[in-house]
């Protein structure tokens, strides 16, 4: 009897000593999902691996013992690919955390496997708002931008500026659907029209057939409810078909600096468009900014992507590092998240609601005159705020079950 | 109808470049029985070439149709003689592989310097005469507004193109070139350098797309995938035409143009489609393509 007793004591206490190494567990694994060859890798691609080695030097986790490894890998932005991918890392290289995970039709089905898994998600690439609404998970941060947010500055603006009819140019794939979706709400409640609609497959080269469409539908504002490859392309063979000099105004619903960098100040001026992050907002982003540009190989300023990773992950560090150790627990780890307030330098303070959108202001841009600019980068004037309360979807509107009502 | 009109023009554009490609690529086949993949590289090398010269050398558009075509062309020759030519007489697929594999390369190292977002090349704006601006600004045509650019590209594409079909099928050098695919034993006994000859028609091919390259920098982005995205089509436009055959080629590049870009305006969605099955159907009803004889 004794000796069961003993026996038993020992067993419990051996039980506790395992768990109390579980708590101690101090191993951290990052996959940096992106595209790395494809029309999407200046905004995500090798920047976003940049930015989250940065995150993990800034963190100074390695001096309190902590072991943080970080993967990459190329999606090609094939929904199929992407989870294959994401499979192999959470079964086999027990990868505990998923950044960038740009194309909205990756990050949908990726969401759904990290949530499955248990795993985690910020997701600083993807655009479509349904991360945080009928398709929002316990397990998913949407971190920088949504397809909600870009309709209600962008949108709103320009109707308010006397643009109330609409053609949009939508890239015919979840996230030109949802950024369609969105922004056309939004013009319609503000008391605009939407003339018509026309889908392009994703990366095509040649917008001619569907520029010419835009025109002779004589909307006032051509919505471009695109990314990428395909809205450079969109703009510049725009311009050559005169479609700004016959009096329509070009809407760039979702644009990033490397976009504009490639189109040249002289094809880009005076569109507007909106982000969360420009390198030269303040001291706290430029300094990040000129390490980062330093690093990069054609010596580019972060996107929002990849700024979005660098601030996603210095959160999760701060979570992760209070809570003593990774209880490779997602739901556990993202739940912290939520509790504590976000604050960097990129992207201020800020919060992360019961949806898993985190909140931060939206800044309305609008593209310098190739004389405004002192060069290279210089590219931006901010021309209006949406603070960050109202800048997003408001939960009232949410049909996220997580969101109590 | 107007509309109708405008897509039937937009599709003779885009027509342009997939027969000066398919050229290039029916004449490498027909000649070297080579599947050029590296095809879609050498147009984005054209590219670039056009875009290097202008902001390292001052060297404007006008000469850069001239000089890039020349210098990827040498490049395609270098190609040639250190690889190519080893896989004479092999089967298409080691042709097909190692052109393939020079295309990543060649995507792979641009990529790395020039990033995917790809770099901008503005429209001529010489030489200015009267109200010209070069080939910049259009002109209205009652039905659509026409880029001068875009204008010029289908005059210019088809000129190059018929004299590329002059070359090879009325002259007496195209006559040896045709003889030395049939024997190359044969015309060599007749004191003809039949080994250069085959490199420089490669050359010519190369060029040819290099050529296309320079005439797209002003449209799209120079961008190191651009012709990766053109390559798969231009395929599927020299099949249907018949491999190796030189009007065949040209012919199906301006047709599918127009029928791509009535696919746009009638059911968009597809349009990045409808040349596949075009393709599937042509070689169910005729394997050889639409122009090509059996082999």
């Amino acid at each position: 009897m004794k000796q069961r007793i003993s026996a038993l004591l020992l067993g419990t206490a051996l039980a506790l000593a395992a768990g109390g190494a579980m708590a101690q567990d101090k191993t951290v694994k990052i996959g940096v999902l992106t595209d790395n060859s494809g029309l999407y890798s200046d905004l995500g691609g090798a920047g976003s691996t940049l930015a989250a080695q940065m995150a993990v030097e800034d963190s100074g986790l390695a001096a309190k013992g902590w072991k943080i490894d970080i993967v990459s890998a190329d999606h090609q932005n094939k929904p199929d690919i992407g989870t294959t991918i994401a499979r192999q890392w959470i079964d086999v290289e027990k990868v505990d955390i998923f950044v960038d995970v740009l194309n909205s039709g990756v990050a949908l089905a990726v969401n759904n496997l990290v949530k499955e898994k248990n795993a985690v998600m910020i997701n600083t690439g993807a655009a479509t708002s349904d991360l945080t609404n009928t398709q929002c998970s316990p397990n998913t941060i949407h971190w920088v931008y949504d397809t909600y947010m870009l309709a209600n500055s962008t949108g709103q603006a320009l109707v308010k500026a006397g643009g109330d009819t609409w053609y949009f140019l939508t890239a015919d794939y979840a996230f030109g659907h949802a950024l369609e979706r969105d922004t056309a709400a939004v013009v319609v409640k503000s008391g605009g029209k939407v003339i018509g609609t026309v889908r392009h497959p994703l990366n095509s080269s040649d917008f001619s057939s569907f520029l010419l469409q835009a025109q002779a539908s004589k909307a006032k504002i051509v919505g471009m409810a695109n990314a990428g490859g395909d809205t450079t392309n969109t703009i510049k063979q725009a311009a050559e078909f005169g479609i700004v000099s016959g009096g329509q105004k070009l809407a760039g619903l979702l644009l990033f600096i490397n976009d504009v960098h490639s189109l040249g100040l002289k094809v880009a001026q005076g569109l507007n468009f909106t982000e969360t992050f420009y390198w030269d907002l303040n001291d706290g982003t430029r300094a990040f900014s000129k390490r980062f540009s330093e690093r990069m190989k054609n010596k580019a300023m972060p996107s929002m992507v990849q700024a979005g990773v660098y601030s996603g992950l210095i959160h999760y560090f701060k979570t992760i590092d209070a809570m003593g150790g990774n209880p490779h627990d997602g739901v556990k780890v993202v739940a912290k998240m939520k509790e504590a307030p976000t604050d960097d330098p990129l992207f201020g303070k800020g919060t992360i609601r019961a949806d898993g959108r985190k909140l931060h202001p939206a800044y309305l841009f609008e593209v310098k005159k190739p004389a405004e600019s002192k060069g290279p980068w210089d590219y931006y004037k901010l021309v209006g705020t949406t603070p960050a309360d109202q800048a997003f979807r408001p939960l009232s509107e949410s049909a996220c079950p997580l969101v109590k009502k | 109808m107007q509309a109708l009109y405008a897509q039937l023009l937009v599709g003779l554009i885009n027509g342009s470049f997939y027969a000066l490609l398919s050229l290039g690529l029916a004449v490498i086949f027909g000649m070297l029985n080579i599947i050029n993949f590296a095809h879609g590289a050498l147009y984005m090398m054209g590219a670039f070439t056009a875009y290097f010269l202008l902001h390292l050398t001052g060297i404007g558009y006008w000469w850069a149709l001239l000089i890039a075509p020349i210098v990827v062309g040498i490049f395609g020759m270098v190609l040639e003689r250190t690889m190519l030519q080893w896989l004479a007489g092999l089967d298409h697929l080691y042709g097909l592989l190692l052109t393939f594999g020079i295309a990543l390369i060649v995507q792979g190292v641009f990529q790395n310097y020039f990033g995917s977002s790809g770099l901008p090349y503005a429209i001529p704006d010489y030489p200015q005469i009267g109200e010209w601006r070069g080939l910049q600004g259009g002109m209205n045509l009652g039905f659509m507004f026409l880029p001068v650019y875009r204008g010029w590209v289908v005059i210019f594409s088809l000129v190059v193109c018929l004299a590329t079909w002059f070359l090879i099928e009325k002259t007496r050098l195209g006559a040896y070139l045709r003889a030395a695919t049939e024997n190359p034993t044969l015309v060599r006994a007749f004191g003809i350098n039949v080994p250069r000859m085959i490199t420089l028609t490669y050359g010519l091919g190369v060029g040819l797309a290099a050529l296309a390259g320079v005439l797209s920098a002003p449209i799209n982005q120079v961008r190191p995938l651009m012709g990766a995205d053109l390559i798969i089509v231009v395929f599927a436009v020299v099949v249907i035409g018949g491999m190796g055959s030189i009007m065949g080629s040209i012919i199906t590049g301006f047709a599918l143009g127009v029928i791509e870009g009535l696919t746009k305006y009638f059911y968009p969605e597809a349009s990045n489609t409808v040349v596949f099955v075009l393709m599937v159907l042509v070689l169910l009803v005729k394997p050889t393509g639409l122009t090509g004889r059996a082999a």
